[in-house]
């Protein structure tokens, strides 16, 4: 029961994040999708390491190496950003066309 | 482990994460988004705490609560509505990305709900926070040192990505706006047109 509701949780996060990372036209809001998917796979993560494999370290282990790859992906998620600010003072991303036909 | 009062915390701590994960998209300014967001990882955080994962839920929280008191300031360098007095929807393709996160979901929840996960909790007393540390520096340990050198090559990256001198000159050389319409004329200023600060070294780059 506590663990298909954590990651029933889990679930409905990563639905979410996917919206979000899909639907945002802002670069940050779309990195806030991205985080969101990221969240679900941690709290997943915690779920079976807590109810399924009975305190496994190696379970710890991953939600740590969630959190780096969370860490990763804003660091050099918002240097892109930056990056794409200063070429196209743009901060959506319509404005990104270059790579189209 | 599994009395009734926990699953219910369990719940409503679940409830809230999910909802606060909505409002990030739904409410009128990225600034309110981005500490919605810090909430729904704090709800997390404190799953990890009741589901006997001290030190993850704790470095969750700290960790989270830094990274979106970063992200709320470049909400606000980025965002021309941080103060939410003006509805916000900036969305595209918004019927795909209903249906994919949908998907997402239902296809998800019916794995979970389909399938029968063994159930072997953690043992009431064991020192997990010793077994992580012991696992860290142990047999993990090439693992761990991966993810150091990771973490290091992301700081030279992200710098060297934001940095205002470019491979090849100044990062911002020839930058043009985007145009309100597709294919319109440049919006808002172009580099070399007035000496701001930084702009001092390379008039007459070509636009």
């Amino acid at each position: 029961m506590t663990l298909t509701i954590v990651l029933l949780g889990a679930a409905a996060l990563i639905g979410l994040g996917l919206y979000g990372a899909l639907s945002q036209q802002s670069f940050v809001m779309l990195m806030m999708g991205l985080e969101l998917m990221l969240n679900g796979a941690l709290l997943a993560t915690i779920g079976f390491w807590s109810r399924a494999i009975g305190g496994m370290p190696e379970g710890q282990l991953l939600a740590i190496i969630v959190m780096a790859v969370m860490a990763v992906e804003m660091a050099i998620g918002f240097a892109l950003i930056v990056a794409v600010y200063r070429k196209r003072q743009a901060d959506m991303t319509e404005s990104l066309g270059t790579l189209k036909h | 482990m599994t009395d009734p009062v926990t699953d219910l915390v369990l719940l409503l701590l679940t409830g809230f994460a999910v909802w606060t994960g909505w409002r990030v998209f739904r409410v009128d300014s990225m600034v309110r988004a981005s500490f919605s967001l810090m909430l729904s990882f704090i709800a997390v955080g404190a799953i990890g705490l009741l589901l006997s994962a001290p030190y993850i839920g704790i470095a969750t929280v700290f960790m989270m609560a830094v990274e979106m008191m970063v992200m709320a300031i470049f909400m606000v360098m980025f965002m021309m509505n941080p103060a939410g007095l003006n509805p916000m929807m900036m969305v595209h393709q918004h019927g795909v990305s209903i249906a994919a996160g949908l998907a997402a979901f239902l296809g998800l929840g019916a794995a979970i709900l389909l399938s029968a996960p063994p159930s072997d909790p953690v043992p009431p007393q064991a020192p997990v926070v010793a077994q992580l540390g012991h696992e860290l520096l142990g047999p993990s340990m090439l693992i761990f040192e991966t993810a150091g050198v990771t973490l290091l090559a992301t700081m030279v990256g992200a710098v060297i990505l934001s940095s205002r001198q470019g491979r090849h000159g100044a990062a911002d050389e020839g930058s043009r706006p985007p145009g309100l319409t597709a294919g319109g004329a440049p919006a808002g200023r172009t580099p070399g047109e007035e000496g701001g600060p930084g702009h001092h070294h390379h008039h007459g780059g070509h636009g």
